[in-house]
């Protein structure tokens, strides 16, 4: 009787535990279908060609987010460019040549705490070395607190896919009688090439969306600008002052600018996904 | 007359060699200053500051730019609340998520389910803002608060922290919202850490006739503790330093105040909102050295996060 009662019990417990935890996970999905939700909702009737082919408006009249959306692509591409080449090579240091030593287990542990460090804190170092002494915020000031912010992504993915790499790969290689730098750049970097393509698509995802670090560094800019020594424009900071604002038409565009801003990230996240699934599988 | 053997080529790769391997290890150390500069310039920054409040800017609560008198006890206070509120909520379903995701999803939607909570990681944190401000506080508001002020307002102890103005915006509001961007990051680190689990020691469970909430609690629980509690102090690291979604949320008032419904303010979120507009030496500085208060906050957090994976890392190793 006892164990038959102990049984049950045991069996109500699984089946509540159970329950709660797809209970969780409708929880967690239900908040990303309802934030896609209200984006769609106010951002597709906010969605106008005229977002695309205007500058940012006074408050009051009729304006699009060209310049936003000129200058968050430049910034960004400005930042990856310069944080990439840096993180293939740090990333290639911790996995081809750390061994021994202890600059590569140092340089590992900052390198993972940087990578989720407050962005905001970022903007500040910038500020601090960049603004300050040149006086005026800037775009390239910008891109570099962005380009501070994509090298761990890159340096961590590229670790990671670089070790993946089969060792007899490296070995056919030596034994061939290739010297270690072609090694690493024509067969080992090459083998990794698809995750590290991944690992870059992440980190302009991740800086697509960040507003924290432009805030103190490029500003933001209500006309045109192609100059990036001035401050300028771009998606996250004109959200943010739009939708902070208390005039409808400039929360209209910020919903528009914010569709716009998930949706490229979202796409370049499940993309990456994609790609690096279909290029591994291929191998 | 094979050349690729001569004496002048294998100098060259030789030197070569050298070359690349000097650059890429330069380039690693420069994640080393990377890190010094930024403290460095964080501590210059705010040696004004420092120099005018020594440590009684931790302690005092008031925040004066016109009278100069600065203080770092409401942001201090504000951004452990909202990180608190945000783990509490968080860490539960996480757990349900993970569990969820390694033994309960038939194997078909595994990996479906585990990039939508992927993708909620991905929304930028501005866009929680918006939604917080315009979409979550105003139901908040109306529905949730009053309820609150009604059932737990009264309770002694608990009563006071949920009993005043239902304004939709404050502190409970900025952590919940908080609790659902850092669901993600726990979920995916308690799922993988769950996944390394050896099939062997489950599958013994099992067979003693444990049932799955056993197996998971008695058996995988324990063996990754180090690892879940390293994911925990990873959310809790992406809580304290988030910026935008609490900025719109939060209301930004200096003031301290016993309710998780009234407004306050967290570091970033001062610094978000005061920064650009900050005049003179010692108000720049004081919202510096919040920055670097932050920034102290978050390596310790961090740091210990990563030496509890890397612990759970080891053993691992150690264990196939």
């Amino acid at each position: 009787m006892n164990i038959l009662n102990l049984y049950a019990r045991r069996r109500i417990v699984n089946a509540l535990g159970l329950a709660v935890s797809m209970l969780a996970m409708a929880f967690g999905l239900f908040w990303l279908i309802w934030i896609l939700w209200t984006l769609l909702e106010h951002g597709l009737p906010a969605l106008a060609p005229v977002v695309f082919t205007q500058m940012t408006p006074p408050p009051g009249s009729d304006g699009g987010l060209l310049n936003a959306i000129a200058g968050s692509l430049a910034m960004s591409l400005v930042g990856v460019l310069i944080g990439t080449p840096i993180g293939i090579l740090a990333g290639t240091y911790l996995a081809e040549f750390g061994q021994r030593g202890w600059l590569a287990p140092v340089t590992r542990f900052i390198n993972d705490v940087l990578l989720s460090a407050p962005s905001i804190v970022i903007g500040l170092f910038v500020y601090e070395i960049y603004v300050v002494h040149v006086r005026h915020f800037s775009g390239w000031a910008g891109a570099l607190a962005l380009a501070i912010i994509v090298i761990p992504i890159v340096i961590r993915t590229t670790e990671n896919m670089l070790r993946l790499v089969p060792t007899t790969l490296r070995e056919a290689a030596a034994a061939l009688g290739a010297p270690q730098w072609k090694i690493i750049n024509y067969v080992t970097l090459r083998a990794a090439r698809a995750g590290i393509i991944t690992g870059v698509m992440l980190a302009v995802a991740r800086i697509s969306g960040e507003t924290a670090p432009l805030l103190f560094t490029a500003l933001n800019n209500q006309f045109w600008s192609s100059d990036m020594d001035q401050p300028m424009a771009n998606l996250p900071v004109v959200i943010f002052q739009f939708a902070m604002s208390p005039y409808e038409d400039w929360q209209k565009l910020a919903w528009a600018g914010a569709l716009l801003i998930t949706f490229s990230v979202l796409t370049l996240n499940i993309l990456a996904r994609v790609l690096f699934r279909q290029k591994s599988a291929s191998h | 007359m094979s050349t690729f053997l001569s004496e002048a080529s294998l100098k060259r790769h030789t030197v070569i060699d050298l070359l690349f391997r000097n650059l890429t290890r330069i380039s690693a150390f420069g994640v080393l200053v990377l890190l010094a500069a930024i403290i460095g310039s964080l501590v210059v920054g705010s040696m004004p500051a420092i120099r005018a409040f020594g440590f009684g800017f931790l302690t005092s609560s008031e925040w004066d730019p016109v009278g100069e008198q600065f203080g770092a006890l409401v942001p201090i206070v504000g951004t452990l609340v909202t990180s608190a509120i945000a783990l509490t909520i968080a860490i539960p379903v996480s757990f349900g998520i993970a569990l969820f995701l390694t033994e309960l999803s038939p194997r078909l939607l595994r990996r479906p389910l585990g990039v939508a909570i992927e993708l909620l990681a991905g929304i930028p944190s501005i866009i929680y803002g918006m939604w917080g401000l315009f979409v979550f506080a105003p139901l908040f508001a109306d529905h949730i608060e009053p309820w609150l002020n009604d059932h737990i307002g009264p309770m002694p102890f608990l009563g006071p922290f949920f009993s005043g103005p239902p304004m939709g915006i404050g502190v409970l509001t900025a952590g919940i919202i908080l609790a659902i961007m850092v669901i993600p990051f726990i979920a995916s680190v308690m799922r993988d850490v769950f996944e390394v689990v050896p099939t062997l020691l489950k599958e013994s469970a099992y067979g003693l006739g444990a049932t799955t909430w056993e197996v998971m609690w008695k058996v995988v629980l324990p063996y990754t503790r180090i690892g879940v509690v390293g994911g925990i102090m990873l959310g809790l690291g992406r809580a304290l330093g988030e910026t935008m979604a609490i900025t719109f949320v939060i209301g930004n008032s200096h003031e301290l105040s016993q309710s998780l419904l009234m407004p306050g303010n967290s570091i970033a979120s001062a610094l978000a909102n005061e920064f650009t507009e900050a005049y003179g030496e010692l108000y720049t500085s004081a919202l510096i050295e919040l920055g670097l208060i932050l920034f102290f906050i978050t390596f310790v957090v961090l740091s210990l996060a990563r030496y509890m994976l890397y612990k759970l890392g080891q053993r691992e190793g150690q264990v196939t």
